[in-house]
């Protein structure tokens, strides 16, 4: 249980080879330093949970925008300037008192990149991919969501072209809080369904 | 059934999961590199994202297990641009990298036979055909033989088992299905729980 969730071959070696890739890749033109900063910036900057953290708040503050982001998460996320790579066919799950949605990539590491960022190494990792679909009522408890036999559980395995986000129930006492203001309740946990807000 | 090491729904032996508080996008400098070359390489169309997963899933099962996410795209990457011959392995030696790791060959793979038919209707009880995948495909072994309900109809789009091993890019209909648990589980399953998974037509048959 102690075995950490990655395991880095020697560092040495692999940057080694990161290295030697991209001097081949960049003597032979197909790769550029500025395209690969350009990108790497995009998601370290500006591409993260912040983003569905926006999405999140919306609906909980305006029903029509709620209701057009189920029925339509790609274009209701367009709305507020989202999209782009790993995000061309978004649904939004809901959570209620009765049902909790947690999505997974059981074959690799599907994640909905214009409004999570880059997935992290738990979400990528065999036992999170493992275990989830076989037994998310004992995974959660363990990462703290312990959830009544009342409550059913919908487990999403992103497995073709959908990307899904979870949208966690709007925590109580927050009713007079501003639309920022509930934004900065959302985690990324939460949106993914591991954590409630 | 073939051993795929990436098809992990339901497999047993795995603890704990350890969410990193505050985790970084990246963790080191190298894995930067490598998302941004992946990037670029998929951007341009050099290589397509069925041939980048199924390059990472012919790493051998140790090796997979026991390296981080980003040496899996170093494996995939410098894998197809070799077998593509954009590059040679001399190239990386040269560079540096005289011991440079990579998967499997392919071989020669049939794709998962399509099957035709009316698409499937929001309601349909369907079952997942039950095959044995020499190559690439995105229907999990945990669903496979599984009677499920399809809850939602996505479009259509290219079938990752012909695009993986192929020029071609047949277009299909996915469809999420929801299993209950038992179904997947039998006596395991824990109450209360649904799967919905995302599968192409050719993955389905209709049910009683």
């Amino acid at each position: 249980m102690t075995e950490p969730a990655h395991h880095h071959a020697p560092a040495s070696a692999i940057e080694q080879r990161v290295a030697a890739l991209e001097e081949v890749l960049t003597e032979k033109g197909l790769v550029t330093p500025e395209f690969i900063d350009g990108v790497v910036g995009l998601y370290e900057n500006d591409i993260g949970p912040l983003n569905g953290a926006k999405v999140v708040a919306r609906a909980w503050i305006d029903p029509e925008y709620h209701e057009r982001l189920l029925h339509d998460g790609t274009a209701a996320i367009a709305e507020l300037g989202f999209g782009g790579p790993e995000g061309q066919h978004l649904v939004v799950v809901e959570n209620a008192d009765d049902v909790h949605n947690v999505v997974v990539c059981t074959l690799c590491s599907c994640y909905p990149w214009p409004v999570l960022g880059l997935p992290p190494v738990w979400y990528k990792s065999p036992p999170y991919r493992a275990r989830m679909v076989r037994e998310p009522r004992t995974l959660l408890r363990e990462l703290g969501v312990d959830l009544p036999e009342s409550v059913e559980i919908r487990v999403w395995d992103s497995s073709a072209e959908v990307r899904y986000l979870v949208l966690p129930q709007r925590p109580a006492g927050t009713d007079g809080h501003g639309e920022e203001e509930l934004a900065a309740l959302v985690t990324r946990d939460a949106m993914i369904g591991v954590a409630r807000p | 059934m073939a051993e795929w090491v990436h098809d992990l729904g339901g497999a047993d032996g795995h603890g704990a999961v350890d969410i990193e508080p505050d985790e970084p996008t990246f963790h080191a400098d190298w894995e930067r590199r490598m998302f941004g070359m992946t990037a670029t390489v998929m951007t341009q169309g050099r290589v397509n994202g069925s041939e980048f997963r199924h390059a990472i899933e012919r790493m051998d099962r140790d090796w997979y297990l026991g390296s981080s996410y980003y040496e899996h795209w170093l494996a995939g990457l410098a894998t197809l641009l070799v077998e593509k011959r954009d590059l040679a392995r001399e190239e990386l030696a040269a560079h540096g990298a005289p011991s440079f790791p990579l998967a499997r060959a392919a071989g020669a793979v049939e794709p998962t036979p399509a099957t035709g038919g009316e698409p499937f209707a929001v309601g349909q009880r369907v079952q997942v055909r039950r095959f044995d995948p020499a190559g690439h495909t995105r229907c999990p072994a945990y669903v496979r033989g599984r009677v499920g309900t399809v809850v939602r109809r996505d479009g259509v789009h290219p079938v990752p088992d012909v695009e993986a091993h192929s020029d071609e890019r047949p277009e299909e209909p996915t469809y999420s299905v929801r299993f209950a648990a038992g179904e997947l589980w039998g006596d395991d399953a824990e109450p209360g729980v649904s799967v919905c998974v995302d599968l192409w037509h050719r993955y389905l048959e209709a049910s009683a």
